[in-house]
Formats: C-alpha cells, structure tokens, sequence
C-alpha cells in the first residue's frame, strides 16, 4: 500500500511545527496564524491517509498498532486545534506539532505494507466505539502534555529566573483550564465510547464482562480523571499538585493503551 | 555625512535631482532635561513652527517630533537649497529665543539616508533612554497625523513617516526589543500575568501608597485589573490614590481581614519588620481555597516574610527578584538590536530606492526639457538662414525634430522605469547630468527659457 497522504501530512506537519516555534521567538500574527492553517491543512490530509487506509483494509484503521497510532494523532491534532480555538492560545503548539510528526514519522516507516489479520469485530458500533476511546486517550495525552508545560512553568515562576520562552508560554491558569477541557473531551468521548462497547459486546454475546482488564482498567482511568477534575479546583490540591495528577494519570492511560492491550486482555488486543 | 556637534558642520546642499529629507534635533543623550525643555515644541507650537519654515521657504514639508527626550526637527529642503540644517538651526534659535551658543554640541544634524535611518530608529525604540519602549511610536504617529492635518507634510516626509511606522510595528512584531518588561513595576505586573493570564476580573490589593506603588497601580490599570483596593498607614493617603485610580481605601486595621480577597498583593510600605507574616498570608490562602496569590515586595526592608515563599500556591517575588529579571531583560533587548537594524536596514533600502526612482524620473525632464532646448536653438539659426522654406514645411520639421528628440528618450526612459534599485546608478545620473551640461542654473531658468522656445 502506497501512503503518499502520511508522507504529504507529515510535510504540512512538520511545516506547522516551523511555525508554531517560529511564534516562540518571533511573536508574529501572520506566522501564528500560517501554523493554524498548516495545521488545519496537515489534519485535512491526514483524515485522507486514514481513508486510503480504511479503504485498503475494508475497516476504520484501528485493527493494528499502526493504524491505531495514525488514528490517535489525527485525533490528538484534533483535539488540539479545537482548544486552540477555544482557548485562542497557539504557545503549545510547538510542542503539540512536534509530537505529530515523530509520532506520524514512526507511523509512517514502520507501518506494514501488507493486510495484518483483522478482528473479527464489525459494524458501526465498533467502529465508534474504537474511535471514540481512541479520541479520549488522545484528548488525555494532550491534557498531560499541558500539564507538563504547567509544571515547567511553575518551576520556572518559583526559580525566579524567567528565560526567553518563559514569556511566550500561556500562563499557569490558562494552561489549567486548558488541560482541563481537554480531560472534559476525554471524559465524555469516553463515557459513549465505553457505553457503545458494552452494547455491542451485550449484543454479541448476550453479557457484559466486566472482569476483563481492559474495562477493569477503562474505568479506573475514568475515575481518576474525575478525581483530577474535582481535585484541580479544590483547596490545596488545584494549580501543580493537579498538575501531577494529570500527568501520573496519562500513565495510566499509557499502561492501558500498551501492557495492558497487549498482554492482559482477549478481546482489545492490537497486535 | 553628520555630526552631532556644531563644530563639523556637514556639507547639507542636496544632490541635484534628488529629493533629501535633513533633520536637526537633541535628544536625552546630547542635551540635559533643563536644555531640552527649552527647546520643547506644544502641538501649537510644532504646527506655527512647520507652517513659518514653510512660508519662509526653508523647508517644503516639515514634521516637528517633541516628546520628553528629544525635540527634532524633520523636513524637505525648500528653494534655498544649500546648508538646509543651518537655515533649520537660526529658525530654531528664533523661534525659541535661545542663543545661537548654546546649541553647540546639543544639536545632531542628519541629512538623506543618515537622517531616514535615524528616523527609523527612533520608531524602532532603538534611540529612546529605555530601550524598545513602546510609547515613542505612538508619539511617533501623533505628530506625524498634526502635521498631516495641517498640511506640513507631502510625498517626501509622508513615505519616510508612514516608512517609519511600518518600521516601528515590524520591530516589535518579529523581534523581542520591546518584548519584555523594563522596569521593576511593570515586571511584577507581567509576571502577575504569568500566573492568571488576564487580569480583566482579578482584584489587587496595594499596600502603601507611595510612588512606586503608584507606578504598579497604574501599569496593573492598564492591563485591565478588574478590582483595586489601597491600604496604607496613612488613610488620607490611600483615599488620594484610590480616588486617582478608581479603586478602595482600606484602613490599616483591616489589613489582615482583606488579605483574602485580593489575587494580586504588592507591597512598598518603609518599615524594618515585615508587614505580611507567613501566617497572615497562610490564613488568607486557606480563605480563598487555595487559589493562587502572586505577591510583588518591592519594599526595602522587605514588606513580607521570606518565608512565605514556601507557601503552596503563593508565588513571592521581592525587589531584587524583579531587579534581576528586568536585568535579563535589558540583556535579551540589547541582543535583539542587530535583528531590529537589519529590518531598519531594509527599510532604509526601500525608501532610498523609491528616492532614487525620484530622482531617475527627474532626470529623464531634464533631459527632455535639455534636448527641446537645443532643438529650439538648432531649428531657429538653420531656418533664419533658409528663408524660402514655406510655413508647411518649418512646421513638418519642427515635428520630425520633436519626435527625434522623443526617441531618443524612449530608452532610456523605460529603463529607468523598468530599474527596481536605482540607488546603484545615482552617481551615473550625476555624470549624465555633466555630461549634458544640466546644472542647476538650467533647472532653475527653466521657466525663463521656457519664454524663448516656441512652445
């Protein structure tokens, strides 16, 4: 299989991040807004290597690591442009863009060129609620990548000695709600998607087995992201403290999305 | 090409053809803040300045730039073309009855691409006593709309001001020279914005109404804090600042009960014990439910315990904290000088190419007006001794020679017009001009040969 559309979004990717840490050092509107828009364009083309691959394997491409990862960074781009929109911050975007094209350049040389047995599981419903989960644990990167850069400049706010990119980063509450927005999109992409794969695994086999490791595992991350929501606004516990959470709970995320995917569970197994 | 001093005056007579923008001014580095105030212009006196330098034809266009550090004088010679910046100095000395003398070595003289760069500069920020601030460009278009207005300015000064305002707002878009906060006041207030973003909605609480807190309180208004309250010893104090800022006088006594309210503290109270304990600030943030308060002492002795530093959500930051940050910054403004001059450097490019064109297209009348002369000369000895030719015929050969002379300048008009740069070429006009014999007693017995010709 060909995968002209990776490379082309990798490109418009990579431009992006020129840009977004272009804006770091030179506070231009018109650069600032050149990466939105190579962004935009960069997941426009990314959504057309995921077709070319959903067409070449008759499914959406979640069925093997490889398309699972295009799928989580075309998601986390998403996401990402979204809360820029909302929260008219384009700061992380560096950071955010680089991510996406280590990330798609690991997908793109090391992606099969030839069809891996796919899961029997099939139908809309699937499909959705693979998707879905998908988007909440790249909404959830993105909110561990904000908190990091919180705690960064936390550390640099209490060091007292502010360096060039210490101006240019958003400040410590707009990374806060950031982060916290992003976690809402993970959250309630979860809820349906979680939802939707309990119907469809009660449709199949007539149960739901809750004792799998991987819903065992889907729901603690769920509760711990809801404990982060109600500790970040809490006394003694909002701003860093939070912060740590955020970031300790992606690990979570991680171990679910690889160990646990791999070794642990029957039926979410990717590879 | 310039000095600074009246000793070395430079030759100022602008080059034949080509249009020169002369400038005379002091500024904070050549002329103490007693000399500068003498030479100050009002808005009314910048405008009857610019209007008697025109009438008295010493200048065709003028543009008076008059803030706290600089009075300059910026302007396109007129008729008496010659030592313009000289004209410009005895206009001064009149206009502000001060004594030839005590302008020596206060007066900085700059004519044609010296002057244009100077002007950029000050946009830029590059020539104010604090590098990279930002007021001087709003200063900057200020007197350049006036002298818009009443029509002091023309094609000259309006693309070396307009120029400059690209300049200024290019600088400061793509370079960090007016990037960061340069004083301790303004630091403390951008590094408050560090931790909640916006200020638009947030409360700050000043404790001591002296001048530096007035300073904090002014740059905290105009980032836009929602709520201020002012607590001081003296009440009567606190009431004369809250009323100046629209803010709220606290009694002293009521410090402690209000330190829960405010997100933003600063502090500049005299006084050898500190005013805000580790407890006070400890109880204040349990009150709030831990949101974040960012603290600015700019008291010496400091004003809060050192301590508190340690307290969970409270960022502290003390005099010499801000001092040293301001330092940083001053350290980054200077760095980024060489990258504003290079945008200045272009600017100046630009605009000495758009001069040029000037000056090209000048030359091609010249050299027309040169040519039609001639032919007028040549056409009056040949047909006074031809005295058969029929009025048919002398006028036939009055229009082959006008079209002969017509052609011989369409080439070199189009490429004069096809050039991008002719900034390369102006010595080559100079040398043409020579070469032709077009001085500047032909261009200026225009008119009167105009009488001559048959035209």
């Amino acid at each position: 299989m060909h995968q002209y559309m990776t490379y082309v979004s990798l490109a418009v990717y990579a431009g992006s991040f020129v840009c977004y840490a272009g804006i770091l050092y030179i506070p231009n509107a018109w650069l600032g807004r050149l990466a939105t828009f190579l962004l935009a364009s960069g997941i426009v083309c990314h959504y057309f290597a995921l077709l070319e691959r959903s067409r070449w394997i008759h499914a959406v491409p979640y069925d093997d690591l490889y398309g699972s990862m295009s799928l989580f960074a075309w998601l986390l781009a998403v996401t990402y442009l979204g809360l820029e929109f909302l929260h008219r911050q384009r700061s992380v975007g560096a950071l955010v863009t680089s991510l996406l094209v280590v990330w798609i350049a690991l997908v793109a040389t090391f992606a099969p060129n030839k069809i891996l047995q796919s899961s029997p599981a099939r139908g809309p419903i699937f499909a959705l609620h693979v998707t879905l989960n998908t988007w909440a644990y790249a909404a959830f990167a993105l909110s561990f990548i904000l908190s990091l850069v919180y705690l960064l400049q936390d550390r640099v706010l209490r060091s007292r000695h502010a360096g060039a990119a210490f101006w240019r980063f958003p400040a410590l509450d707009v990374l806060d709600r950031m982060s916290r927005s992003s976690v809402y999109v993970g959250l309630s992409t979860m809820i349906v998607g979680v939802s939707l794969g309990f119907l469809y695994e009660r449709r199949l086999t007539g149960a739901i087995i809750w004792t799998d490791p991987k819903v065992l595992i889907t729901l603690a991350i769920f509760a711990i992201y809801v404990a982060y929501l109600a500790l970040s606004r809490a006394s003694g516990w909002r701003g860093a403290r939070a912060a740590r959470i955020c970031a300790f709970n992606f690990a979570v995320v991680l171990f679910s999305y690889t160990a646990v995917n791999m070794y642990f569970t029957a039926f979410h197994r990717f590879l | 090409m310039a000095s600074t001093t009246s000793s070395t005056k430079p030759s100022t007579a602008a080059p034949r053809g080509e249009v020169q923008i002369a400038l005379i001014g002091c500024n904070h580095r050549t002329a103490p803040v007693e000399f500068r105030e003498r030479v100050a212009f009002s808005a009314e006196q910048a405008r009857a300045a610019a209007t008697s330098l025109r009438q008295q034809g010493i200048l065709q266009e003028a543009v008076v730039l008059s803030t706290c550090n600089r009075s300059e004088l910026y302007g396109v010679p007129g008729d008496s073309g010659a030592a313009v910046t000289e004209a410009m100095e005895e206009f001064l000395t009149s206009f502000h009855r001060i004594p030839r003398s005590d302008f020596d070595g206060r007066f900085y003289r700059w004519t044609g691409r010296d002057a244009i760069q100077h002007l950029y500069r000050v946009a830029a920020g590059l020539d104010s006593m604090l590098l990279g601030e930002a007021e001087i460009l709003g200063q900057l278009r200020t007197a350049y709309s006036q002298a818009l207005e009443y029509g002091s300015t023309g094609p000259v000064l309006n693309r070396a001001f307009q120029g400059a305002l690209e300049v200024g707002k290019r600088i400061r878009a793509e370079t960090e020279v007016g990037a960061r906060p340069m004083s301790v006041a303004f630091a403390g207030v951008r590094l408050a914005e560090r931790v909640f973003g916006n200020l638009r909605g947030r409360t700050a609480l000043i404790v001591g109404a002296g001048a530096v807190a007035e300073q904090v309180v002014e740059h905290l208004r105009n980032r836009g804090i929602g709520r201020l309250q002012v607590v001081n010893r003296s009440l009567d104090r606190a009431e004369e600042l809250a009323q100046r800022m629209d803010g709220k006088a606290v009694p002293w006594q009521s410090l402690e009960s209000v330190l829960a309210v405010p997100d933003v503290i600063v502090t500049s109270v005299s006084g050898s014990e500190p005013v805000l304990t580790r407890p006070m600030l400890e109880a204040a943030l349990a009150a709030r439910a831990g949101k974040p308060v960012f603290v600015v002492d700019l008291g010496v002795p400091r004003n809060v315990a050192p301590d508190a530093a340690g307290l969970y959500s409270l960022y502290l930051y003390n005099v010499d904290d801000l001092g040293e940050i301001v330092e940083q910054n001053r350290r980054a403004r200077e760095a980024e000088i060489p990258r504003a001059e290079s945008i200045i450097a272009e600017h100046v490019s630009k605009f000495e190419a758009w001069r040029s064109a000037l000056a090209a297209g000048s030359i091609v009348d010249e050299l027309r007006a040169h040519f039609q002369r001639r032919r007028d000369e040549l056409l009056r000895e040949r047909l006074a001794a031809l005295p058969l030719i029929s009025p048919e015929e002398r006028q036939r050969l009055a229009e082959v020679t006008e079209e002969l002379v017509e052609r011989l300048l369409v080439e070199p008009t189009e490429r004069l017009r096809k050039t991008h740069s002719m900034r390369g070429h102006l010595g080559a006009l100079d040398a043409l001009r020579h070469l032709f014999g077009i001085s500047e007693k032909h261009r200026k017995g225009k008119a009167g040969d105009s009488g001559d010709g048959d035209e």
